[in-house]
């Protein structure tokens, strides 16, 4: 006996931020939607979990900037329990006690920056002010769907044109500065506004998050921009953390979809996606339970949503010759750290305030340059970039009182190993972290209570980002905007009517923004109303 | 020179921007840490520790102070029994609003009242009409340093040096003692989040600050200025004298002065007809609220937020939104048509972090005062006055459920 399918609007497949975002919308228009997330909690790459007792460990992505205004106001986010708490600081140390600590106050930066030098003072000033200019410049084409160039249809013509006006239209050193993004590396443009190394250590560390470049790679421009377009408070290029680390942020996103009138189902990892006739007719679980609907939204990263969730032999070959040779080459791990008390910065004994933000361990760009020459070799870097926070210093619900969680982002952790494989290398990236940590806070190791170590097999194997890449495809220009994922298919439909892709490998990208679930969702409305 | 609380020796090396200012005559912080961010959030996030002794004080004791009480303040203080406070306020017989504060009733017969500016004067004089010594009313200003304890964890602070708050309900008041000094523990603030303020022995003051900031440690227990504080008020929806109205005493004209029907506190009146007081002012407010002849009422306002981010960057700019907290007047028009058809002004202004939108605290004239009424707000964009989209709202802006549960031993 087979029970009649259950029937829904809108089956989401991934309750990931951009699941969970596509969800509320179309919940919020009144569509019955269901997301479906195959781990046992929403999230994706933004959760929470107590690994041990009282302590709070954000597995994956750790901090805020991009998530769209207009999510937050038009899915009342704050009711549901958003918060996002400021970073206080940024600490960059060095290796001989040299270190830069900024903080809110911009003079008191400048003085901070000017230690090392003085123009290099100014010169950051100069660099945030030309780089939140063009920000802004791009910001509204963040938030809106990208035109596809290979359309012949007058609308899409029409758009491309006010794009190419609008772009004619801004002053020529916003226009200038956007050229060099796209064209030259982070540590080239910071060439031009710092001269010191540390310094310039301090700047260039957005160019790389994330991503298989070095900061003298072309390529790390516009992943430093990427990093750049998000905000807190209105405070360009900000980052701040959410209560409980991310997964706080996609509880309230749970929340959100619920308060519409969606579901959601954990535990419910979609098999395939239903099709026929090039309809949509719905998903089959791994359980084999079938559910339909006439829009299936794939949340998933574009391998998964084009080569997996459907048959690609049925798709047009075009599409899948690009998606094969979209990058994703994941090249970053996280390890995570119980810890039993705050580490201690020599110089710095006793100020517990310079952990209330990211520390950004690599100190320069040679330092990072030759991390990268590990993973070009292809093996972790021995020496690894760090982008850590201690995110109990600043949220006492993070930890057990008095003790602290440390989060950290390991550059660079190739999801190839040129020998032997992650299963057996996770214990020595341990390793190398810790020690790497023990070099600039002498004493790290007797502080740690408990590791955690996510590898790209990991963050693929968890949650199913291909190759481990965070953002689900590399920020290159190739694979942005007009190309995200594909020239033709960078409006969130695929080739098969109903089906429509959400995730972080369609516009805007990766980084938490929310922007791909809120675009698809408004093209889906949309194409429901034609 | 100004003079300095009981806290100065601790809050003095604390504050790292060097900046003070003054608070009725006080040497008081604005701001601790660069980051005004980061104390604001201290109060919703984990837990803030506040100055607030330049507060004035005053003592009643005994049926004579509870009949001046009675006489002077405008809402029942019948109904605040021992171990209660009770926000209130004072009039003139015109029922125009001289002040407001907090009175408790910390034992039998035995209150304190708190008040922003002295009034020891005007409850005196009330005093010797009624043939009382003058001793009913006292002032211990001076006797006293109080402190503001408040946000999310204010309760695992606060109940690691006291049983007083396992539970305390709000705006319930107990005596205690913390780290052996003798203290009045109340379930009271100015930010509408979880917490307790302390009253504290002038002398006692550095013990109880030094255990307060020891049982805070684990919980980022963070001192915090004025401004945060103003920050947080607005959007608990709480007034601020000299700011949202001024004292009826030292008007110049009646335009300056507001009823408390006016200030949006006709909820002080509700159960009037069982009050059988003559407080003074009581005969101007009844026929205020029987003739509905108040000529407005305070109300909360929010911007629309996408109105305001397009009036910036129409103009090709950010919109302000970081740390902006005004003071200044921000003049509201009614909607459509009519060209510079003022209706009324937003006092408070708050670009709001946490709620994530532009909020203030305005006078409207009645009929635009139902939640929901769209006004037009003047904003300047780079010097120019721009129009926006605001909706009147119901205050508090922001009250969480912690405000008011019962705390007693759970975890926050």
């Amino acid at each position: 006996m087979t029970a009649k399918p259950e029937r829904f609007d809108a089956i989401v497949v991934g309750g990931g931020h951009n699941g969970l975002v596509n969800g509320a919308y179309l919940s919020r228009a009144g569509l019955k939607t269901l997301v479906l997330e195959r781990r046992h909690v929403v999230g994706g790459a933004a959760v929470t979990e107590e690994l041990v007792p009282g302590f709070r460990f954000t597995t994956f992505s750790y901090a805020l900037s991009l998530v769209r205004p207009d999510i937050v106001q038009d899915l009342d986010l704050v009711k549901h329990g958003m918060l996002v708490h400021p970073l206080v600081n940024t600490f960059h140390p060095g290796l001989d006690g040299e270190h830069i600590l900024l903080g809110a106050d911009a003079h008191a930066n400048y003085h901070e920056i000017a230690r090392h030098s003085v123009e290099d003072a100014e010169g950051a000033k100069d660099l945030s002010h030309r780089v939140a200019r063009v920000c802004r410049a791009l910001k509204p084409w963040m938030d809106r769907i990208p035109p596809n160039v290979l359309s012949s249809d007058p609308a899409e013509i029409a758009e491309l044109a006010e794009l190419r006006d609008y772009m004619t239209g801004l002053d020529s050193e916003v226009r200038e500065m956007m050229e060099r993004f796209v064209t030259a590396s982070a540590g080239e443009i910071l060439d031009e506004y710092l001269d010191h190394e540390l310094v310039k250590g301090l700047f260039v560390s957005s160019g790389i998050i994330g991503s298989k470049v070095s900061p003298r790679d072309r390529e790390s421009g516009l992943v430093w921009l990427f990093h750049k377009m998000g905000d807190f408070d209105g405070q360009p290029g900000a980052w701040g953390f959410h209560k409980n680390g991310n997964g706080g942020f996609t509880q309230v996103l749970a929340r959100a979809v619920e308060a519409f009138g969606g579901t959601i189902r954990t535990n419910a990892g979609v098999e395939r996606v239903l099709y026929d006739d090039g309809h949509a007719r719905g998903v089959e679980l791994e359980d084999g339970t079938r559910l339909e609907a006439e829009v299936v939204v794939s949340a998933l990263d574009p391998r998964q949503t084009f080569m997996r969730l459907v048959d690609p032999s049925d798709l047009p070959a075009d599409l899948v010759s690009h998606l094969e040779a979209y990058k994703f080459q994941g090249s970053a791990a996280k390890v995570n750290f119980a810890l039993s008390g705050l580490p201690r910065f020599p110089g710095l004994d006793g100020r517990e305030d310079i952990y209330q933000g990211f520390t950004n361990i690599g100190p320069t760009i040679p330092y990072l340059e030759e991390a990268f020459a590990d993973c070009r070799a292809g093996r972790f870097s021995r020496r690894p970039f760090l982008d850590s926070c201690i995110q109990s210093t600043i949220d006492p619900d993070m930890s057990p009182p008095g003790k602290h969680i440390m989060s950290c982002f390991v550059m660079y952790a190739p999801y190839h190993l040129a020998q032997g494989d992650w299963d057996t290398e996770r214990s020595n990236l341990g390793d190398t972290v810790q020690e790497t940590l023990e070099e600039f806070f002498p004493g790290f190791g007797d502080l740690v209570l408990h590791r955690e170590i996510v590898t790209p097999l990991d963050i693929e194997r968890l949650i199913g980002l291909t190759e481990g890449n965070i953002f689900a495809g590399e920020l290159f220009e190739s694979q942005l905007f007009f190309n995200r994922p594909a020239p033709g298919w960078n409006q969130y439909r695929t080739p098969i009517e109903g089906y429509y892709q959400c995730g972080s490998g369609t516009h805007p990208g990766g980084c938490v923004s929310g922007g791909p679930g809120r675009l698809a969702a408004l093209r889906i409305l949309d194409d429901r109303r034609r | 020179m100004p003079k300095t609380t009981p806290f100065h020796s601790r809050v003095e090396p604390l504050n790292q921007t060097g900046i003070w200012k003054h608070w009725y005559g006080y040497l008081v912080a604005p701001q601790y840490q660069y980051s005004l961010n980061a104390e604001y959030y201290a109060i919703r996030n984990s837990v803030s520790l506040l100055d607030t002794s330049p507060l004035f004080k005053y003592r009643f004791a005994g049926d004579r102070g509870r009949a001046l009480l009675e006489r002077v303040l405008a809402r029942d203080v019948g109904a605040c029994r021992v171990g209660r406070a009770q926000y209130t306020c004072w009039c003139d017989e015109r029922g125009f609003v001289i002040q407001d504060g907090v009175v408790m009733q910390v034992a039998e017969g035995e209150y304190r009242l708190t008040s922003a500016e002295p009034t020891l004067r005007h409850f005196r004089s009330v005093t010797r009409q009624m043939g009382f010594p003058d001793d009913t009313v006292e002032e211990i200003s001076d006797d006293f340093g109080i402190l503001a304890l408040q946000g999310p964890h204010a309760y695992d602070v606060i109940s690691r040096l006291t049983e007083a708050a396992s539970p305390l309900k709000y705006f319930g008041v107990a005596q205690s003692t913390v780290a052996s000094c003798e203290v009045t523990v109340s379930r009271t603030g100015y930010t509408g989040d979880l917490g307790y303020e302390l009253w504290i022995r002038s002398e006692d003051a550095e013990t109880v600050w030094d255990a307060l900031a020891a049982a805070g440690k684990d919980y980022n227990l963070t001192p915090i200025g004025t401004s945060a504080m103003k920050m947080a008020r607005v959007e608990a929806g709480l007034l601020l004298l000299g700011v949202d109205f001024n004292t009826s005493r030292y008007a110049w004209v009646d335009a300056q002065r507001e009823t408390p029907i006016e200030l949006g506190w006709s909820w002080m009146f509700r159960k009037l007809d069982e009050d059988p007081r003559d407080f003074i002012g009581r005969r101007a407010i009844e026929a205020e609220i029987a003739n509905r002849t108040s000529r407005w009422n305070t109300v909360g306002l929010a911007v629309d937020w996408h109105a305001y981010e397009c009036a910036f960057t129409e103009s090709g700019i950010i919109p302000p939104m970081h740390e902006l907290y005004t003071e200044s007047t921000m003049s509201l028009y009614r909607r459509g048509g009519k060209q510079w058809d003022y209706a009324g002004y937003a006092s408070s202004f708050l670009a709001s972090t946490l709620l994530r939108r532009p909020i203030g605290i305005a006078k409207l004239p009645l009929d635009l005062t139902e939640e929901g009424s769209e006004v037009d707000a003047e904003i300047t964009v780079i010097r120019q006055p721009k129009y926006i989209l605001a909706r009147v709202e119901r205050l508090p802006f922001f009250n969480p459920p912690r405000k008011t549960a019962l705390m007693n031993g759970g975890a926050s």
